[in-house]
């Protein structure tokens, strides 16, 4: 597979390839954010940047603590240590509904799909600020149904993106795995955040599907959404990319465009243990 | 056999008092657990709050019977559910069952407690406080009405039990389609899903713990309006439970599942109770195998006999669909 040129790198210009490095303009900002489960420590992140309006992919082997990562950045674990801050915001203490509502949406790698609700509902379930939401206006439809409209429509609309459309009025709990995939990761979409965060989102979608969701995914940031994932597919991190972070036992070790990760030894030494020294081949598998 | 007495009894059963409060306790429950995915094993307590709300108001306190409604189906369910969710809600869903089953044990033990005897008149509970209630009643008292089911008084009782039962279903059904109702089943799906997607869960699990109890406390204070009487022993755990029979037998997360479901129940309760009694009485069954003072005992056997076919035939309940349950396999 051939990557395109990514069209965002320019952003990182004068960004040193290196762990922690600061970024032109961070959206997100992790500082000494640490969890232990035990005496495991899962995460220790001295620092972290991540770039607003790019692709920027995490990496690194399993067990190295991205998901934990994800988890403490969305507050849906608390760090035992360490700050985040989002847009400038501190997000000590804030509920994790509350990091969505600021715009930060993530997916989980085990897809929570909400299994005895149609497609659909699950869908209109991601639209924001809804007035139907509210006990007492619910119980008068011409209040809400307008609104309501707006967001089944935006909904069909993803849901033809991402093919799902036949499943529309289908409960969720039919759908295959990688289909759950797929719903996850347009429910997020219906929030309109400004940062996606997914974990693992194209782990069992057929590869045509796939070339044209990444598409999308690119089509997204270029209205300026900024996209964080998690992606074993090096394919897929190589070809959308911006920007490459390495996770391993917790800790971020390498960081730079895709290009160099794929020399950068401590990455090499991470996925295939030390004294190894050839190139990582990152375009196979 | 007096076939009338049977069919009238049943009849009777199908529509009447005890229908209407476990109806409304049911509706309750639906919200909580069939909607929303809450664990409420005290249901009781909510239709005790509605009764002593009222009760208390008017005997205790010397209050007009309209503030009594207040205290009974708004301000002691929100103060319950406040209570009983503020420390359990953000936890796993256990802990508001261990919680609900403890209060409703709690309320009813401290309710017949002789010290307190001046507030909830103990065990013989509090009596004659909703004489404005049967002042609107437009029906003769001596008259029978509907088929000759009900005598003036309890037509009363039934109508206006009748007409709030048709508003708590309309409630539900209409919130139930509402984008409200969908962030509950959101929840009962997967709280954290509904989190991410910037959904308050705990918030919306506390308001259906709030409305789910208001139905409840509905019921039970149309139970102590029924029988002017509010006593401890009409709330004990056995009630929580009759309200889940009506919920499960008629589908959860149905809107009219918990109708049917009490409908059928008391249906059975009293055709059961009035069919055995004259087999009993006729002769047709021998006195070694149950006598007349058995039937009471035989017919929640039966009632458990028939929940344990339904169990293994048709878990999804009457109006539940299998589709909907077996996609908890997947
Ligand atoms: N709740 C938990 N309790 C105990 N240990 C945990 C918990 N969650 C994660 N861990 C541990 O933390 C480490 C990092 O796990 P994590 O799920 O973050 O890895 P990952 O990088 O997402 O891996 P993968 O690529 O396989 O998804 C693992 O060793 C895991 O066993
Ligand atoms: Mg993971």
């Amino acid at each position: 597979m051939t990557a395109e040129p990514s069209t965002a790198q320019h952003l990182f210009d004068g960004v040193p390839f290196e762990p922690g490095a600061a970024k032109n303009d961070p959206i997100l900002v992790a500082d000494g954010v640490r969890r232990a489960f035990g005496g495991l420590v899962a995460v220790d992140v001295d620092h972290l940047e991540v770039q607003r309006g790019a692709i920027t992919a995490l990496i690194g082997p399993n067990g190295a603590g991205k998901t934990t990562f994800f988890n403490l950045l969305t507050n849906f674990d608390e760090p035992d240590t360490g700050s985040r801050l989002f847009e400038g915001n501190d997000l000590a203490g804030v509920s994790a509904y509350k990091v969505a509502n600021l715009g930060m949406v993530r997916t989980f790698q085990l897809t929570k799909s909400l299994s005895k609700m149609t497609v659909i509902d699950n869908m209109c379930l991601g639209g924001t600020g809804q007035t139907g939401e509210s006990f007492f206006k619910a119980l008068f439809p011409f209040l809400w149904r307008r609104q309501e409209a707006e967001i089944t429509e935006r909904a069909d609309a993803l849901l033809e993106r991402f093919k799902l459309s036949h499943m529309r009025d289908e409960f969720a709990g039919t759908l295959s795995g990688g289909q759950r995939k797929l719903l996850e990761m347009a429910r997020a979409l219906m929030v309109k955040p400004n940062m996606v965060m997914l974990d693992e989102p194209m782990a069992g979608v057929n590869p045509a599907l796939k070339q044209s969701l990444l598409d999308h995914v690119k089509g997204l940031r270029d209205e300026g959404m900024t996209v964080l994932f998690v992606e074993h597919d090096m394919d897929m991190v190589q070809e959308i990319s911006d920007w490459v972070v390495v996770m391993a036992e917790g800790r971020i070790i390498a960081e730079g465009p895709p290009e160099s990760i794929a020399s950068n030894q401590a990455v090499i030494d991470a996925y295939l243990g030390a004294h190894h020294d050839s190139a990582l081949d990152l375009e196979a598998d | 056999m007096d076939w009338g007495a049977i069919i009238q009894n049943s009849f009777r059963g199908f529509i009447g008092e005890p229908f209407i409060y476990f109806s409304l306790a049911a509706m309750g429950l639906n919200m909580h657990y069939g909607y929303t995915g809450l664990l409420n094993f005290g249901q009781a307590v909510f239709m005790a709050a509605g009764a002593y709300g009222l009760s208390m108001a008017v005997v205790t306190l010397g209050l007009n019977f309209w503030w009594g409604l207040l205290l009974g189906i708004v301000v002691f369910p929100l103060l319950l559910a406040l209570i009983m969710g503020v420390p359990t809600l953000r936890l796993r869903a256990d802990y508001l069952a261990i919680v609900t089953i403890a209060a409703s044990e709690m309320f009813r033990i401290i309710a017949r407690s002789p010290s307190l005897d001046r507030w909830t008149g103990s065990s013989d509970g509090l009596t004659a406080f909703a004489n404005t209630f049967y002042d609107f009643n437009p029906f003769d008292k001596q008259k029978r009405y509907f088929f000759g089911l009900f005598i003036g008084n309890q037509m009363w009782v039934v109508l206006i039990g009748w007409i709030v039962l048709s508003i708590v279903v309309l409630i539900v059904w209409m919130t139930m389609r509402s984008p409200w109702g969908r962030v509950l089943r959101a929840i009962r799906e997967d709280e954290d899903a509904a989190r991410s997607l910037g959904k308050n869960a705990y918030w919306f699990k506390m308001q259906s713990l709030m409305i789910g109890g208001m139905f409840g406390a509905l019921g039970g204070m149309f139970r102590a309006i029924g029988t002017q009487s509010a006593q401890p022993q009409n709330f004990i755990t056995d009630v929580t439970f009759f309200a889940w029979v009506a919920l499960i037998l008629g589908g959860a997360a149905k809107v009219g599942g918990p109708i049917a479901g009490a409908a059928i129940l008391y249906g059975i309760l009293n055709f059961t109770d009035v069919f055995l009694r004259q087999l009993v009485e006729n002769g047709y069954v021998p006195e070694s195998v149950m006598d007349g003072t058995q039937v009471g005992q035989v017919r929640f056997m039966l009632i458990g006999l028939g929940l344990i076919l339904l169990a293994i035939y048709r878990p999804q309940g009457i109006f539940g669909t299998k589709e909907e349950m077996a996609l908890d396999d997947r």
